[in-house]
């Protein structure tokens, strides 16, 4: 816990620990509670604006909190010493080139030589990627093709449920095996084991070796990387893809067909600590924008670590909106209760006197007065704390349940209770209650006792 | 002769500069003394009272009560001098609506700073008692009869052991046959020892003090002993140990 909600908390049950344990505080305390106890409604009412303002910063911290996660989630499933550098198809060759028959572009193995005279790269992972129907018999499923290396395994994490991965020998071989992903197996294989059974990837045939576990889809945040669903991959070996689909890959889609030159739709570059990621990121950037390799930009790169500071950048905006927000319906909750405070101290004149002439200092008024505004804000944030950790568990719970996913959009954050906010709201709701107490307080301790005593 | 409660040297008073409510008042009241302070509306009785309680501050003159001049102190030494030497008794009772006759009674002792525990509540249940309340320790103010009230408002000024008893027109709200009992309560409380200096328009009421000072324009008219009414046949004695020692 940061040193600022300690020193807080340490205020708080100080204050606390004060108006439990002197005869004073106790007296205090059990006055206020009477005097508010007295007109509930009115209490109430005047504690909204505190209500409103503390379960609303618990709400909205808790939310970013919540949103934070799912995008650090998401850098981490890319990989924060990750650099990824993909094919993209140039716009004019979808347009103005309509005849060429062949559109070429894209990352080439020659590009992937130079990378490798960088030394801080530890790992190269190259994939193609492209939609092919996976057939079983009769039947079929419409998969993206993953043509890769065994260390795919690694860079993404992943572990077979079933099986295998790809191995070094089936890439040096060119075995004709494949891995399914989840989906893909489900849909091929819904009741039989898939293991060493086959299936058909345009005219030839795979032995399935492995099935992966679910994987979460990656959101589709970052710049041009589209979201990505793995589970209807159907993983095969480079060395394999090459052998038997050749260097041009036909494309059915909607109907039409396309023919595509691509030697390689994505290189997952890992690097070997965190503080290379940019140089090294930087000077790849460098050689594909060398215009003799790459004379049109039909290539992006992608680093995760930029996220996680975008990420750090606006986390900084939302706790300064938080912050004014918090502000502002502090202060509005604030003036109501100083406002009310200032009725109740009018219309509770002559006790005012009364107490006065029996011996009350005007210290022992303005305390009086003061612990009631205080805990009327105090209260009015553990209601607000309480509303707002209720609100975010029932959120939670909800949006963890499928049956009520129809009350949430796609992809919205599930919040994660902020704790730093508790004390924060709890200890300024005090504050405001101290700060707009004083002057209610200070104007009942120095009302004359005999005019006092006089008011009807 | 007995000790002085206090001494009033050349007091006066004016408000908003120009009016001139209290001409050079000189007055001295001893311990034991039941005093009557009488006058036409406007004399300046209640001016008097509230200086004398030191809720009010003379513009000039000096004022000692208990031999201490309070004329010059500050908002909280006479807030002090209150809570520890002067019980009040106000014509339109005062209590605190939110507390039970018990509460009502301890209030003067928070002042006091003392902690309020078992034997003080003992004292205050003791003190209600007193004044015919024994059975209503719990009730609160809006439940009880002014005579009532007014009963619970003595019983708050005894119970931090007052040096001097100051009444506003005790009995202006209460009928006569109530106004009685009151003024009985007074007496024998006087009778113990207790000073008192009370405010009053009726003649009847009066009657029951020792000494009778009249006002008229913000000056003393007259001063003179007067031979209280007796007090009713058969009245029980009071608890002395209520009303004296140390608080
Ligand atoms: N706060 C004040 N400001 C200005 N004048 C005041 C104030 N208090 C009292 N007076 C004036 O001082 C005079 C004396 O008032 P005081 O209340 O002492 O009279 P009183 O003898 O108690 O009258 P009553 O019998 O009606 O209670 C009156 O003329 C009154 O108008
Ligand atoms: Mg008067």
């Amino acid at each position: 816990m940061d040193p600022l909600s300690l020193a807080l908390i340490a205020v708080l049950t100080g204050a606390i620990a004060f108006l439990l344990t002197s005869d004073k505080g106790r007296r205090g305390l059990e006055l206020a509670l009477r005097s508010l106890w007295l007109h509930k409604l009115r209490s109430f009412l005047s504690m909204l604006g505190i209500i409103i303002g503390t379960s609303a910063v618990i709400i909205l911290m808790s939310f970013g909190e919540g949103s934070e996660k799912d995008v650090l989630d998401d850098i981490k499933r890319l990989g924060t010493t990750n650099i990824i550098v993909r094919s993209v198809k140039p716009p004019e060759d979808a347009n103005s080139n309509m005849r060429q028959r062949v559109a070429t572009y894209g990352l080439t193995y020659d590009d992937m030589e130079l990378f490798r005279t960088i030394p801080a790269i530890t790992r190269m992972v190259p994939m193609r990627i492209f939609p092919q129907e996976t057939r079983r018999g009769a039947k079929g499923h419409n998969s993206r093709v993953v043509a890769t290396i065994p260390q795919y395994a690694e860079v993404n994490e992943l572990k077979p449920v079933q099986g295998r991965f790809l191995t070094e020998d089936d890439e040096a071989l060119m075995n004709n095996v494949c891995v399914l992903g989840s989906e893909t197996a489900k849909n091929l294989f819904p009741f039989e084991d898939p293991i060493d059974s086959s299936v058909k990837l345009g005219q030839f045939a795979y032995v399935v070796v492995g099935v992966l576990a679910d994987r979460m889809p990656t959101g589709g945040t970052g710049g041009s990387q589209a979201a990505e669903d793995f589970n209807h991959d159907i993983y095969i070996p480079l060395s394999t893809s090459r052998g038997r689909f050749g260097d041009r890959i036909m494309i059915r889609a909607a109907g039409s067909r396309s023919m595509e030159k691509v030697d390689m739709h994505q290189i997952t570059i890992t690097v070997q600590d965190i503080d290379k990621v940019r140089p090294v990121g930087t000077m790849i950037r460098e050689m594909l924008a060398d215009a003799k390799r790459h004379p049109r930009q039909d290539w992006a790169l992608t680093v995760p670590l930029d996220r996680l500071e975008l990420v750090e950048r606006t986390k900084a905006n939302i706790r300064q909106s938080l912050g004014i927000y918090a502000s502002i319906s502090l202060l509005v909750g604030g003036i109501g209760i100083m406002n009310v405070m200032l009725a109740t101290v009018t219309e509770r004149t002559r006790e005012v006197g009364i107490r006065r002439a029996l011996g009350a200092k005007r210290s022992d008024i303005t305390f009086q007065f003061l612990v009631e505004t205080m805990v009327q804000t105090g209260i009015g944030g553990i209601l607000g704390v309480g509303f707002g950790c209720s609100y975010v568990f029932v959120h939670a719970l909800l949006h963890s349940m499928p049956q009520f996913s129809f009350l949430f959009q796609e992809g919205s954050p599930s919040p994660i209770l902020h704790l730093p906010s508790i004390t924060w709201s709890l200890t300024t709701a005090v504050g405001v209650g101290v700060i707009f107490g004083i002057y209610p307080a200070m104007r009942a301790a120095h009302m004359d006792p005999i005019e006092a005593l006089r008011h009807v | 002769m007995a000790n002085e409660v206090l001494e009033l040297e050349d007091i006066n008073k004016f408000y908003s500069g120009t009016l001139h409510v209290l001409k050079g008042i000189e007055l001295t009241v001893r311990e034991g003394e039941f005093l009557a302070l009488m006058g036409p509306s406007g004399s300046g009785k209640s001016t008097l009272l509230n200086i004398l309680g030191c809720l009010d501050k003379p513009t000039s003159g000096s004022y000692f009560l208990g031999g201490q001049d309070v004329s010059t102190m500050s908002d909280a030494e006479l807030s002090s001098i209150r809570s520890r030497y002067l019980g009040f008794i106000f014509q339109q009772y005062n209590l605190l609506p939110q507390y039970t006759v018990v509460e009502n009674i301890e209030v003067p002792l928070i002042y006091q700073g003392i902690r309020l525990d078992h034997t003080t509540k003992k004292r205050c249940e003791a003190l209600a008692e007193l004044v015919g309340l024994g059975h209503r320790l719990d009730h609160r103010p809006m439940q009880l009869s002014g005579g009532q009230q007014q009963r619970v408002a003595i019983a708050r000024s005894l119970v931090n052991r007052p040096h001097l008893i100051l009444a506003d027109e005790p009995t202006g709200n209460l009928d006569s046959k109530t106004s009685v009992e009151i003024m009985v309560m007074l007496a024998r409380l006087n009778q113990m020892g207790k000073t008192i200096v009370m405010v009053t328009h009726e003649n009847d009421i009066a009657g029951w003090a020792r000494r009778i000072v009249r006002m008229r324009d913000g000056n003393i008219e007259s001063d003179e002993a007067n031979e209280p009414w007796p007090l009713p046949e058969g009245a029980p004695e009071l608890p002395v140990h209520l009303l004296e020692g140390a608080a």
